[in-house]
């Protein structure tokens, strides 16, 4: 096959592993643009999803927030939070980030429901008996919280964390539509110039590392869940409704 | 936005009318022919793995890997092979992406039929084909309908990051004249378009769930 020699060649050509465009360069601009949403997504979701959870407060909202995430579309997000906010950010000087931000808010906005309803559906997938227990032993609702039911209920929390980090590597590709770094660049940089070798090494390096953070995610969950829940962990991650990237859920 | 144009040029809207409705329509053949398709095939799996479950493992891995390919990677990677602006280069990534859910959710479906009411419809001389089509079906149709509620409000949403690969759908609008001449208006139109038409499918097929199952909703009614 003629085409995928090309790609071949492509990886092989020392010039396209150095300088700014090169793959290490756009690797690290891609994972600087997926973590800084992500951990600010994890800072407001996870407080947000374990407060519905614990109280039971607003859980309709928890439930209902991941299924009007998925009817916005993120090239919508993207596009519309670009028109409203590049010309503001380059007033105040942010010129040569305004892409960056405007892809980070975007990507904010993708990753906070699966965070929020999966911290909501752990916390209240707790066997209830084991929190009256809690209860009755004296524990505080703060002492509930840290010391019962985020243990128990942290293979799913962090499930959720998981499709968050995937959504995200996979979809801050679209940020090099506004002008973002990252591999994007080579899918919107090499269909503009008809490089086709260039958009498909572009696409199996994004797949790559969506594959990569999926992977990521799973140790760091099988690392952080204490020994006693491990076959309950492998038990929530063969489960559907708590696995990778949205699709893994059984919709009732 | 340019300073001094209106947030929301309703003169474009009323000039492109058209041209808004057409990419609707794009937009919703698209969709349509993506579910309809994953959803045969979905199915046809889903009763190969009842025939085998060994088929299970295979089967979920590799839809599972295929829904893990980032969209717009997948998309633009095909466009070598299928051609740029072709329906195929939209279809096969928007096909993919859904069977993963719909098997999932079909499998789910038929699991929840209890085992007895199986049993009982054999007792009643139903060959393995009314048994399916009469019986299992029914039952199941509100877990596999919840499936496919999903899998269309994802596609519709697929669908607007088709335009970068040359195919039409309110997508286009987005990029062209929204982020090419910064035009909100556009933006706004193909956006809100685009939910509007991924709440209508979820409506759709909550109604067929509705008119499908005419037990649950007596039951749900109290009688």
């Amino acid at each position: 096959m003629d085409f995928f020699a090309e790609v071949v060649a492509w990886f092989g050509d020392a010039a396209n592993w150095s300088g700014t465009d090169g793959v290490p360069s756009r690797i690290g601009e891609h994972l600087v643009l997926s973590a800084v949403p992500l951990l600010v997504a994890v800072a407001l979701a996870l407080p947000i999803g374990l407060y519905i959870g614990h109280t039971g407060r607003l859980a309709a909202l928890a439930i209902n927030v991941s299924n009007v995430g998925r009817a916005i579309p993120t090239l919508a997000i993207l596009s519309i939070a670009w028109l409203l906010l590049s010309r503001p950010l380059v007033e105040i000087g942010l010129r040569r980030d305004a892409a960056e931000i405007t892809t980070a808010l975007a990507m904010i906005a993708l990753a906070l429901p699966p965070i929020i309803t999966n911290a909501y559906v752990g916390l209240a997938g707790v066997d209830r008996d084991l929190v009256e227990a809690g209860r009755g032993m004296g524990m505080t609702g703060r002492q509930l919280l840290l010391r019962l039911e985020l243990p128990l209920a942290l293979p799913v929390v962090l499930a959720g964390v998981r499709t968050a980090a995937v959504q995200v590597v996979a979809t801050a590709t679209l940020g090099a539509v506004v002008g973002t770094g990252g591999l994007g660049r080579y899918l919107v940089d090499g269909l503009a110039q008809r490089k086709y070798e260039e958009v498909f090494a572009g696409g199996l390096l994004v797949a790559l590392l969506a594959i990569g953070t999926e992977l990521l995610f799973s140790w760091l969950q099988r690392r952080t869940v204490s020994p006693g829940l491990q076959s309950a962990t492998a038990r929530a991650l063969r489960e559907p409704g708590q696995m990778g990237r949205g699709g893994g859920e059984v919709a009732v | 936005m340019i300073e001094g144009q209106p947030v929301v040029d309703w003169a474009w809207i009323v000039r492109n009318l058209d041209n808004i409705g057409a990419r609707t329509l794009d937009h919703v053949v698209l969709t349509v022919l993506a579910v309809a398709i994953g959803f045969v095939i979905s199915f046809g799996l889903a009763l190969a793995i009842r025939r085998n479950r060994r088929l299970t493992g295979p089967i979920l891995g590799i839809s599972g890997i295929l829904y893990s390919i980032p969209s717009l990677a997948f998309f633009m990677v095909l466009i070598r092979f299928t051609g740029i602006g072709s329906i195929l280069t939209a279809e096969i990534p928007l096909v993919s992406y859904t069977i993963l859910i719909l098997v999932r959710n079909t499998l789910a479906g038929f699991d929840a039929v209890p085992a007895d009411v199986v049993e009982a419809a054999e007792g009643m001389g139903y060959s393995r084909w009314q048994r399916l089509w009469r019986v299992e079906l029914p039952i199941a149709s509100p877990v596999i309908i919840a499936g496919l509620r999903i899998a269309t409000v994802t596609t519709v949403g697929l669908v607007t990051v088709t335009a970068f690969i040359g195919v039409q759908s309110l997508g286009s609008l987005i990029l062209n004249p929204g982020l090419a001449n910064f035009f909100l208006t556009a933006v706004l139109v193909g956006s809100l378009g685009a939910i509007a038409l991924a709440v209508a499918g979820d409506l759709g097929f909550m109604l067929l769930q509705r008119l499908a199952t005419p037990w649950a909703r007596d039951r749900a009614l109290g009688t």
